[in-house]
C-alpha cells in the first residue's frame, strides 16, 4: 500500500479506554477515492478506533501516530479534525431534544465554512441542498424542524447521519455500524447515499459486523480487526468467506 | 470531570456585560426609613393625599412584620435603615417633556444597554418606558399609544393624570399587607410602569419597560400596574440591569395586572440584574411580587420570565383566576451559575368555574447556583372542572450545583385535574460529542442544547425578547458546564 499517498496513515495505533488497552498497534492506511470495511468480533476494538480518530475524549491514544491529508490528527480538538473535513457516522446517534436538525446542520457547515475563511452560508439555499439531500434519503420535510434524533426510530437516526454526511460533504467519512438494525428498505437507501457521495476525491471507512452493507457498498478493501489490530486484509471476497466462516479462523491465525 | 466537562470549565469568562455606573448627578435622600421618608417621596411625586396615606398605612404594618427566611436561598442580613429610598438623576425636575430634554448622559446609558430611546432608531412596534433607578426618565410612542387610547406612562405620571384608576386599582392584586417585601415597595416605591388598555382595544405596539438601577446603597422599588379592560388585549415586557458593585443592592418589586372579561395580558420578563461576581460578592437582590388578576370571564394572563441575573431571586409571578373559564400561564427559564440562588416559580389559584392554568419552568443549574422551583396549584371548592397542567424541568450543569423542587398541590374539587410531569438531566458527554464530532465548538454546542432545553418557553416570548434572552442566557451559562 505504500506507494501511492494516502489520505489517512495510521502507523502502531496503540489506544485504551478506563486504562484498558483496546487497540493494540494498529496499521492502516486509506487513499482517496477508496472505501474499506473494517470487519471483526465484538469487542475487536472496530468502535473504539472510529472513536479515537473522530477524537472522543476519554479515548486515550497511547502510542503510535495518525495522520490525516499530512496533519497530526491526534493532535487536533474533536471539532478541528471535523472542520478538516473528518466525519463520524454514529452507531447510536444521541438525542438532542429541543434543538432542530436543520438548526445543527446549519451549524456545523457554517463552522467548517467559518474554519475556511468562507462567509456564513446563504439560509434559502442551504434550505435547497439539504431538500436535495433529504429526497436522496427518502426524508420527508418535517425531519427538519423535529429535534436532533429526538424520538427517531433506530432506522430514521442512522438515516440522519448518512443526511449529515452528504450535507458535510467530508473528505473522509468513518460510519460507525450504520447498517445495524436497518430493515433491508432503509439499508438499500442508506448504501445509496454512501455510494452517491463516492469519489476519486473522498473516501469512506465502514466499520461492520456484517457484510449485509457490503453487498449494497462495494469496498475496496477488507480488514478484519482481532484484539486491537489488523489481523487480515484482503478485497470483498474475504467478507463473504467471513460470512460463511465465521471470524474464529481469522482470530486463529493471528493467535 | 470527564474531559469536556474540563473543557467547559475552562471557558468562563466574557461575565456580566451590564456592569458599567453612568456618572450623573443624582438627587437622593440620606439612607433611614421612617414617616418622614415616606411622605418625602410622597410630596417629591406630588401624590394625593390618599395614596400618602396608603403608603403610611404599609409603612406602618411593615414595621410589625418580620422578614421572612422560608425561601431556599441564604441571604445576607439586610439593613434597612441603611439603604436610600430615593435617588433620582437631578437634571430631571418635572419630567422631560419629550426626548429631546432627556439628559444625553441617559440616552447614552440605555443606548449601551442596547435600549435606544430615540424613536427612529427604535424598532418599529415596541414602545418604551426607561426607568432610571428611582424615576421614569423617557416613555416613547406616547402619542402614537394615545390615539389608540392605551394609556402608557410612568406611574408617577399616572397618579397625577388618572388619580381614580389609581385609587380604584392600586392594591387590589397585591394589598398593602401581602407580604414583607410587597409592603415595604407599598410604602416607599418610586416609579414603574402604569398601562391602561381601554376596551375592545387591541395594544398596537409592545410595551416595554427597561429598569436600570445605578445609584450606590440605594434600593429600587418600582411599582407596576396593568389593566386590561373589556375585551383588550396588551403584550408588556420588561428588561434590568445594574452596574457591577461588591455591595448587594436590593430590588423589590411589585407587579399587579388585572384582566377583566375577555381581556388578555402577556408580560414578559427578561431580568439580568447583576449577579455578583465569580465568589458570590455582590449582585442584586431581586425580591419581587408579581400577581395577575383574571376577574373577567374568559380572561387570560400569561407570564413568560427569563430570569438569569440576580446574585438572588425570590419571586413568584402568580395568577388569581377568578373568572369563569380564565387561563393563567406561567412559562419560565432561570438560570444560576457562580454562587447565585433562585427560588422561583408560581402560584394558579382556581376559584372560577372551567379555569385552566399551565406551568412549564426550565431551571438551569451551573457553578455553584442553587435554583429552586417552587409553586404552588390551588383548587378552590368553587372551581368545578377546573385544570392545571405543570411541567418542571431541571439542568444540571457540573456537580457542584443544586436544583430544587417544591411543587405543592391543594386541589379542594373533585372534578379538578391537576398533571405534573417533572425532569431533572444534564447535559451529557454524549451530546457535547455530538456537536463536537460535527465541528461545532464547546461553546455553541453547550448554547445549543440548553437553547433547545428552553425551547418550549422561548417560544413564548415576543421576536425582539427571544433572541435577547438566549445572548443572556449564552452570556450568564458561559463555560459552566459538566
Amino acid at each position: 500500500m505504500g506507494a501511492r499517498t494516502a489520505m489517512l496513515s495510521i502507523e502502531d495505533l496503540q489506544a485504551r479506554v478506563d486504562g484498558k488497552p483496546i487497540l493494540n498497534g494498529l496499521t492502516l492506511e486509506v487513499g482517496a477515492g477508496e472505501v474499506h470495511a473494517i470487519m471483526g468480533p465484538n469487542g475487536s476494538g472496530k468502535s473504539t478506533l472510529a472513536y479515537v480518530l473522530a477524537g472522543r475524549p476519554g479515548y486515550e491514544v497511547t502510542g503510535g501516530r495518525v495522520l490525516f491529508e499530512g496533519r497530526d490528527l491526534i493532535t487536533l480538538a474533536p471539532e478541528e479534525r471535523a472542520r478538516a473535513g473528518l466525519f463520524l457516522g454514529f452507531q447510536y446517534p444521541v438525542e438532542i431534544p429541543g434543538v432542530n436538525n436543520v438548526y445543527l446542520l446549519k451549524a456545523a457547515v457554517n463552522a467548517a465554512r467559518k474554519a475556511r475563511g468562507l462567509p456564513e452560508v446563504d439560509a434559502f439555499e442551504f434550505l435547497g441542498l439539504v431538500r436535495e439531500k433529504m429526497a436522496l434519503m427518502r426524508m420527508e420535510d418535517s425531519f427538519l424542524s423535529r429535534g436532533v434524533n429526538e424520538g427517531f426510530s433506530g432506522g430514521e437516526k442512522k438515516r440522519n447521519e448518512i443526511l449529515q454526511m452528504l450535507v458535510l460533504e467530508p473528505r473522509l467519512a468513518i460510519l460507525d455500524e450504520t447498517d445495524s438494525g436497518l430493515d433491508i428498505d432503509a439499508l438499500k437507501v442508506v448504501a445509496a447515499g454512501v455510494n452517491s457521495q463516492r469519489s476519486p476525491e473522498r473516501a469512506c471507512v465502514l466499520v461492520t459486523h456484517y457484510q449485509r452493507l457490503l453487498e449494497y457498498v462495494a469496498p475496496d478493501f477488507v480488514h478484519v480487526l482481532v484484539r486491537g489490530r489488523i489481523a487480515k486484509s484482503g478485497d470483498r471476497s474475504l467478507a463473504l468467506e467471513l460470512e460463511r466462516r465465521g471470524y474464529d479462523w481469522v482470530a486463529g491465525e493471528a493467535a | 470531570m470527564s474531559e469536556s466537562a474540563k473543557q467547559l470549565e475552562q471557558l468562563l469568562g466574557r461575565g456580566y456585560q451590564h456592569g458599567f455606573v453612568t456618572e450623573i448627578d443624582s438627587d437622593t435622600v440620606p439612607p433611614g426609613l421612617d414617616e418622614d421618608v415616606v411622605r418625602l417621596i410622597s410630596r417629591k411625586k406630588q401624590e394625593p393625599a390618599f395614596l400618602t396615606e396608603w403608603r403610611l398605612k404599609a409603612l406602618r404594618h411593615w414595621l410589625t412584620m418580620k422578614e421572612p427566611h422560608w425561601a431556599h436561598v441564604k441571604v445576607a442580613p439586610i439593613d434597612y435603615q441603611a439603604i436610600s429610598y430615593y435617588s433620582a438623576p437631578r437634571s430631571k425636575k418635572d419630567g422631560p417633556k419629550s426626548l429631546d430634554e432627556v439628559d444625553p448622559k441617559l440616552l447614552e446609558t440605555y443606548a449601551k444597554l442596547g435600549v435606544p430611546l430615540h424613536e427612529r432608531a427604535r424598532l418599529a412596534g415596541v414602545a418604551v418606558d426607561a426607568v432610571f433607578d428611582s424615576v421614569s426618565v423617557a416613555t416613547t410612542f406616547k402619542e402614537r399609544l394615545a390615539a389608540a387610547g392605551v394609556v402608557f406612562c410612568p406611574f408617577s405620571e399616572a397618579v397625577r393624570t388618572h388619580p381614580e384608576l389609581i385609587e380604584q386599582y392600586l392594591g387590589s392584586v397585591v394589598p398593602y399587607t401581602d407580604n414583607f417585601f410587597a409592603t415595604l415597595n407599598s410604602a416607599v416605591f418610586t416609579d414603574g410602569s402604569f398601562v391602561y388598555v381601554p376596551k375592545g382595544v387591541r395594544c398596537p405596539m409592545e410595551l416595554s419597560t427597561y429598569f436600570r438601577i445605578n445609584a450606590m446603597n440605594t434600593g429600587q422599588f418600582e411599582r407596576t400596574l396593568i389593566i386590561a379592560d373589556v375585551g383588550s388585549y396588551v403584550s408588556y415586557l420588561e428588561g434590568c440591569s445594574a452596574p457591577q458593585r461588591d455591595e448587594n443592592q436590593l430590588h423589590a418589586a411589585v407587579v399587579e395586572l388585572i384582566a377583566l372579561d375577555d381581556a388578555y395580558i402577556k408580560y414578559s420578563t427578561v431580568q439580568n440584574w447583576y449577579p455578583g461576581d465569580a465568589a458570590g460578592r455582590g449582585g442584586i437582590y431581586n425580591f419581587v411580587t408579581k400577581r395577575g388578576d383574571c376577574r373577567g370571564r374568559n380572561s387570560h394572563i400569561s407570564w413568560t420570565q427569563v430570569e438569569t441575573g440576580s446574585a438572588i431571586t425570590w419571586k413568584y409571578p402568580s395568577c388569581v383566576l377568578r373568572g369563569e373559564g380564565s387561563i393563567g400561564e406561567f412559562y419560565s427559564v432561570a438560570t444560576v451559575n457562580n454562587h447565585q440562588q433562585a427560588d422561583t416559580g408560581t402560584k394558579m389559584i382556581h376559584i372560577g368555574r372551567n379555569t385552566r392554568s399551565t406551568i412549564v419552568s426550565k431551571g438551569i443549574s451551573a457553578g455553584h447556583g442553587q435554583n429552586t422551583y417552587r409553586g404552588l396549584v390551588k383548587i378552590l371548592p368553587s372551581a368545578h372542572g377546573a385544570r392545571n397542567f405543570t411541567q418542571c424541568d431541571s439542568l444540571l450543569m457540573g456537580g457542584t450545583c443544586g436544583a430544587h423542587t417544591f411543587p405543592y398541590v391543594e386541589a379542594k374539587n373533585p372534578t379538578a385535574t391537576v398533571e405534573h410531569e417533572a425532569s431533572t438531566s444534564k447535559i451529557s458527554d454524549e451530546q457535547l460529542f455530538y456537536c463536537l464530532s460535527r465541528g461545532i465548538t464547546t461553546e455553541d454546542a453547550v448554547n445549543m442544547i440548553v437553547s433547545g432545553f428552553c425551547k418550549s418557553v422561548f417560544k413564548e416570548l415576543p421576536m425582539e425578547f427571544a433572541v435577547e434572552a438566549q445572548n443572556l442566557l449564552a452570556v450568564s451559562l458561559e463555560g459552566a458546564v459538566g
